[in-house]
């Protein structure tokens, strides 16, 4: 492809990618009389609209899914990459079957197991769910970046007197650091975003998550829809991600394209 | 080695918890479902196979899954060739080829139903800049949404097979005389079958349990033409409150599923043998 050609598909298709972000956040300030914040107004103060427990919910989430699929899958990918024990292949074969079965097919069950539990309706269980799902690509990650680090780094560790575990905290974490980012940056942008497992596993209004509440917007209204309010609500579930993702997004593609599909 | 195997097992345990008790219980729990009478509230009651001998004549679910996999075949087709399209046109380090990565992936950061609601918003005829009209305005602006949503993702996942092919394999066609398109039908398109078939599956997976986009964009109207599978699945179980009912239709779907994972499973393991 000459250089001309590459360059203009290139920018048109940019600019045809860019283009619904900018507009979101374009229409989400627009107002009658001009330019404001109106629309943001309106989005956390009408009857249907979000408020402030929504947004702590959803922080609640995100971060007890981030933590807990790092130490799971950070233990995992460590065992899977670096030890051998009974049931590891078997283990790890399930963890990715995982992918296979997608969630939207078993959350009847889970609804009823979590009730079970005494965790219906409870911003835990919904976490634990979403750990689960994330598990499959996460511990495939983390399994491949413990294998790439190099095994005289841990042998020289051992020689040292380290335990298997001063030996993960102190040599190997900084050295899957990459796959760490990108899972915790999966982890949180699914948790933040995820739309139907809370759609299933939340009930009452007082637990719903932000976009569990932007939504409700949408459908809850008779009638005529408030679109601006509804970009707004777009803008402000979209900027935590967006910022998120252009701080981390060198060590996020190096870290998907080096360990989420060799091998 | 004996205290390693130990310790290797430990560190794999809460894995191995997690999975058990919220994948291999429920997936077990469901097909259990789907045996009996179970509503929302109240004690279940063996039925089978009652819940599976109404999916055959449930009107809904029948027209619901007639649509949702035209929808996959359509969605699977474009948004192949799209992104197929776009890691050419970016695989090679160029000045200017880090900025157009970026822009097509971008809109992955955007949470789906975020998306979904901002497409709602751009091609609505109230304050949207492209409204959309036409014979079947629900199903363009789904496709168009997934189209943006999802078609940097997938370039991502085919560049990196893309660059795993060796330069000299190139180099040593290119001595032979090969053309572009022999190359690209002989060794880019061969060689990257994995990632294809990786490809290909989430697509086909992602698009049969299409919920968020219907539900946000057109509420699986006008006149149900729009109502997925998942969407009948939710409807079953949360509108109706018959749980088994929605249990024997989610077993139907998994084991649909668990033949297009089993393909690609097949042509994965052709590669290795």
């Amino acid at each position: 492809m000459s250089r001309w050609s590459y360059y203009v598909t290139g920018t048109a298709l940019a600019i045809l990618f860019l283009f619904p972000l900018v507009w979101s956040g374009w229409a989400s300030v627009r107002t009658d009389t001009g330019f404001g914040a109106e629309n943001y107004a309106r989005l956390f103060s009408s009857a249907n609209g979000i408020r402030a427990v929504h947004v702590l919910n959803s922080l609640i989430v995100s971060a007890l899914t981030v933590t807990g699929t790092l130490i799971v899958a950070t233990l995992a990918g460590y065992a899977f990459g670096r030890f051998r024990f009974p049931g590891r292949d078997v283990l790890f074969l399930l963890t990715l079957a995982i992918l296979m079965v997608p969630y939207a097919t078993i959350l009847i069950a889970l609804y009823v197991l979590l009730g079970w539990l005494g965790l219906q309706d409870s911003l835990v269980g919904l976490s634990l769910v979403l750990i689960v799902f994330q598990l499959p690509f996460s511990v495939f990650m983390m399994r491949n970046s413990f294998e790439a680090v190099p095994i005289e780094l841990e042998e020289s560790a051992r020689v040292d007197g380290c335990s298997s575990f001063g030996t993960l905290v102190r040599i190997m974490l900084p050295a899957v650091r990459p796959g760490l980012v990108t899972v915790g940056l999966f982890a949180f942008l699914t948790s933040w975003s995820e739309f139907f497992a809370p759609l299933i596993l939340l009930n009452s209004t007082g637990k719903f998550t932000a976009i569990l509440a932007v939504v409700n917007m949408r459908t809850a209204s008779h009638g005529s829809i408030d679109y601006a309010a509804l970009e707004a609500g777009v803008v402000f579930m979209a900027v935590p991600c967006l910022v998120l993702f252009a701080f981390m997004q060198r060590s996020y593609v190096r870290g998907f394209t080096s360990g989420a599909l060799k091998g | 080695m004996r205290r390693r195997a130990v310790s290797g097992a430990l560190y794999a345990t809460p894995a191995a918890v997690l999975v058990g008790l919220f994948f291999v219980v429920p997936l077990l729990l469901v097909v259990w479902m789907s045996l009996h009478r179970w509503p929302l509230l109240g004690k279940p009651r063996f039925n089978a196979p009652d819940n599976y001998t109404a999916v055959a004549d449930h009107a809904l679910l029948s027209s619901a899954a007639w649509f949702t996999v035209r929808y996959t075949v359509l969605i699977t087709l474009l948004l192949f060739v799209v992104a197929f399209g776009l890691a050419l046109l970016v695989q090679n380090r160029r000045p200017g080829v880090g900025f157009f990565r970026t822009a097509f992936f971008l809109p992955m950061a955007v949470g789906f139903a975020s998306a979904s609601l901002l497409f709602l918003g751009l091609l609505s005829e109230e304050i949207g800049p492209v409204p959309l009209t036409g014979d079947s305005p629900a199903l363009g602006s789904a496709v168009l949404l997934v189209l943006w949503r999802f078609a940097g993702f997938n370039m991502l996942i085919l560049l990196t097979g893309l660059q795993a092919i060796p330069v000299d394999v190139y180099e040593a066609a290119r001595i032979d005389g090969a053309t572009r398109w022999q190359m690209f039908r002989r060794i880019t398109v061969p060689l990257m079958r994995p990632t294809i078939a990786l490809v290909l599956t989430m697509m086909i997976t992602g698009s049969l349990l299409a919920f968020d986009q219907f539900w946000i964009l057109t509420r699986g109207g006008p006149d149900n033409s729009t109502t997925s599978l998942v969407m009948v699945i939710y409807r079953e179980a949360f509108v109706r409150l018959d749980l088994g009912s929605a249990a024997g239709i989610s077993v139907v779907l998994l084991v649909l599923l668990a033949v297009v994972s089993s393909v690609q499973l097949a042509v994965l393991r052709r590669r290795s043998a």
